[in-house]
């Protein structure tokens, strides 16, 4: 049966085989070559294997690269800004954990308004981090303040802040020209005073540099003994030394050095003759060889009529 | 003579300097075959018996690291003959092990089998000063030692004291400290060459390397494959090396006779290559897998291909039975071993005590050598392999490297040889500063 196909498909005519010798390939036939290694090759191995070379590739080399590499990095500053923002962040988040947070200062050892006082000294802006606090600052802070002899601060557990607060305790009044003051034993002042009557309990020192001497003065007031309850006050003369003011005027004029003991050997007089009893302006101990007394003006005009002296009384 | 010496005693140094860096490489220059080994110092020696007056060259615990060989080109009967082959060689075998060993080595002991050794024997006496033996004595009587004529042109290769005799005692190994009033030494000295040596000198230079010591290979053979009441008692060492045949004749472990046949393995394959007509390679591979020294009835039907690439098919297709290739190989083994004998006899070998006969080095590897040998040397032939040190591959372990480990041992525990000890005062220059030092130790 004829083909519908038109024209015959013809499969493609093979290559024509050909007899002769095929063309010799391009590449040649390897040489089989010198197996010895060349002068440059034996020398550049034997300088590859000197130690210390060996040693700088294997260790040298790939630090250098390493550091090479971080320094690259390091150079561009933003990047550096970068690294320093992330450290801090992850500083601060650490910071930042409840945990570490103090919400509350709580004030303990002292009275209301002294608290107060603390509370407003502190000046902290609760809550806040106590990686942020300065206790050390905060403390000095508040034993700035006078009537605080001591500060203890300490974080507790919970986010409180824990003040324990020594308070001063007044032991005298010190009257000076401007009003009352209240001092502790060392001289500090405490607090001021309006009226003398609120504090009738304490005793009353005056005249400049008073507060400096307070101890002594305490030492004065202790040795007092039977003279205590007739005491006004101590006045502290010319920054030196101490007067004691008794009623009726009287005073007692004590020396520089060594008061106490001056003070004693009066009180023993006044315990064998009864001193202090009588008609005395002023018992002079300043020179502890000679004690002198200085008498009123008339117990002085009694004492001479008694002598038998005229006193001729002038207007003078 | 002052020369040499002072050449031997660089050398010495070159050796002292390697064992401080602690590597050093040991070359066998052979004919056939040249191996390189790397050994590693492991430190002093543990105590150890020594022979001789002691260890002055200083001796050490060893370990080999790399381990190389390669063929040899351009060395015949032992000898360089072209100079960049060997070279190259050199270089092939020292940069495999270098590598193997993963360190650089600057140092090379290096020994040779060919270059005609001769033995002297030779004799000094002296007087001694005040009865006892000091090591001044030692170097003097060594001194007085009188040097023959060992011809123009050749060195010395070894020399060692071998004997030493107070008064009427011989046989002394250490005479130092003893009492007596005459001194005499015995000493062997063995001289090759000098232009086989200078050759060998170039070829290492040439490689950027020191030359630290220099042996003959039939020496340190022995020293590798004799065990030590062989050493002792009295032995032959034959090394059938490729291009030479090294003598060697140990007695009261020091040796007293050194020699080589310029005949070996190599003059075999040649037969053989020769009367089959087939290349070097074929021939040396027929001899090592089909080669013998006695044909049995078996031997008839054993047929070998011998192939070819000629294109011819009847040459190519040839057979031959093992029965002829026994017949080739025999009468040049015969003849090698006829010479060994000859110069055994001219050494006196029948005189000693002990005639132990050890076959090593690479052509003692023919199956039925030691009956053979038996035959023509004398009864008591043994085969000898060297003995094992550490870290030597397994490949490196045959017969054939019995010189390349005998180096090894010649490295590290060298025998004392004359300049190893102190060259006597009247010796020194006359206005020597050491001469002075020593006539003050002398007379306070």
């Amino acid at each position: 049966m004829r083909s519908l196909i038109p024209f015959r498909l013809r499969p493609a005519r093979p290559a024509r085989q050909t007899w002769a010798r095929p063309e010799p390939p391009l590449t040649r036939a390897p040489v089989r070559h010198d197996p010895a290694p060349s002068l440059w090759a034996y020398r550049m191995q034997r300088v590859m294997l000197t130690p210390y070379l060996r040693a700088l590739l294997r260790v040298g080399l790939p630090s250098f690269a390493v550091l090479f590499a971080c320094a690259l990095y390091i150079a561009d500053e933003d990047r550096r800004a970068g690294i320093t923002a992330v450290f801090t962040d992850l500083r601060e988040k650490f910071e930042q954990r409840p945990e570490f947070m103090v919400t509350l200062a709580s004030v303990e050892g002292c009275s209301q308004d002294l608290a107060d006082a603390v509370r407003a000294r502190l000046n902290l802006n609760l809550p806040q981090s106590s990686f942020d606090l300065d206790l050390e600052a905060a403390r000095a802070r508040i034993e700035d303040l006078d009537a605080v002899k001591s500060a203890e601060l300490r974080v507790r557990s919970g986010g409180v802040l824990q003040v324990l607060v020594t308070e001063r305790e007044p032991v005298a009044i010190w009257r000076q020209a401007e009003g009352l003051t209240l001092v502790d034993e060392t001289g500090h002042r405490v607090a001021s005073l309006i009226e003398r009557s609120d504090r009738a309990d304490l005793p009353l020192i005056a005249g400049e540099g008073a507060d400096r001497a307070t101890p002594e003065a305490l030492a004065l007031l202790a040795a007092a003994g039977p003279v205590a309850p007739r005491i006004r006050g101590l006045v502290r003369m010319g920054e030196r030394r101490w007067d004691i003011v008794l009623d009726r005027d009287q005073r007692i004029l004590l020396p520089e050095d060594n008061p106490v003991r001056a003070l004693e050997r009066l009180l023993a007089l006044d315990h064998a003759q009864d001193i202090l009893t009588r008609d005395l302006a002023a018992v002079d101990l300043r020179i502890a060889a000679r004690p002198t007394l200085r008498l009123t003006p008339y117990a002085m005009n009694e004492l001479r009529r008694s002598r038998g002296l005229e006193i001729v009384e002038t207007e003078l | 003579m002052t020369d040499l010496y002072q050449t031997q005693r660089a050398m010495r140094n070159m050796r002292r300097a390697a064992m401080q860096r602690g590597v050093i490489a040991i070359l066998d220059v052979g004919t056939s075959k040249i191996a390189c080994l790397i050994l590693r110092f492991d430190g002093e020696a543990r105590l150890r018996e020594t022979e001789g007056v002691g260890p002055m060259a200083g001796q050490s615990q060893f370990r080999i690291i790399g381990a190389a060989t390669t063929r040899s080109r351009g060395v015949r009967f032992g000898e360089i003959a072209v100079m960049n082959e060997t070279e190259r060689a050199i270089r092939t075998a020292l940069q495999a092990a270098q590598k193997m060993a993963n360190v650089r080595v600057d140092h090379v002991i290096a020994c040779f089998s060919g270059a005609e050794p001769r033995s002297y024997g030779l004799a000094g006496a002296i007087d001694l000063e005040d009865n006892v033996v000091t090591e001044q004595d030692i170097a003097r009587v060594l001194a007085s030692c009188d040097v023959p004529d060992i011809g123009p042109g050749r060195e010395v290769l070894h020399a060692q004291p071998v004997n030493f005799a107070l008064d009427h005692r011989s046989g002394l190994g250490d005479p130092r400290g003893q009492i007596g009033h005459r001194l005499a030494c015995d000493m062997h000295l063995l001289s090759v060459d000098a232009s086989a040596i200078q050759n060998l000198l170039y070829c290492i230079q040439r490689c950027d390397l020191e030359l630290a010591g220099i042996a003959s290979s039939s020496y340190v053979s022995a020293i590798s494959s004799l065990v030590e009441d062989e050493q002792e008692l009295g032995a032959a060492c034959i090394d059938m090396g490729g291009g030479a045949t090294g003598i060697s004749i140990f007695m009261k472990k020091h040796m007293i006779y050194a020699d080589s046949v310029r005949m070996g393995g190599d003059h075999v394959t040649s037969d053989i290559s020769k009367g089959l007509q087939i290349p070097m390679a074929d021939a040396e591979r027929i001899k090592t897998r089909h080669g013998g020294l006695f044909a049995t009835g078996m031997d008839d039907r054993e047929m070998i291909e011998l192939g070819g690439d000629s294109g011819d098919w009847e040459k190519d297709r040839r057979q031959i039975s093992r029965t002829e290739l026994i017949g080739i190989m025999r009468p040049r083994v015969e003849e090698i071993l006829e010479e060994a004998r000859s110069v055994l006899d001219a050494a006196g070998f029948d005189h000693l005590p002990s005639q132990q006969i050890v076959l090593t080095g690479g052509g003692s590897q023919i199956p039925g050598l030691d009956m053979l040998a038996g035959r023509i040397l004398g009864h008591r032939v043994r085969l000898g392999r060297p003995l094992r040190v550490q870290g030597l591959p397994q490949a490196a372990t045959g017969a054939a490297f019995a010189s390349a480990v005998g180096l090894c041992m010649f490295a590290t525990h060298p025998q004392d040889e004359w300049w190893d000890f102190e060259v006597p005062a009247d010796r020194y220059p006359a206005r020597s500063l050491r001469r002075a030092f020593r006539w003050f130790k002398d007379n306070w």
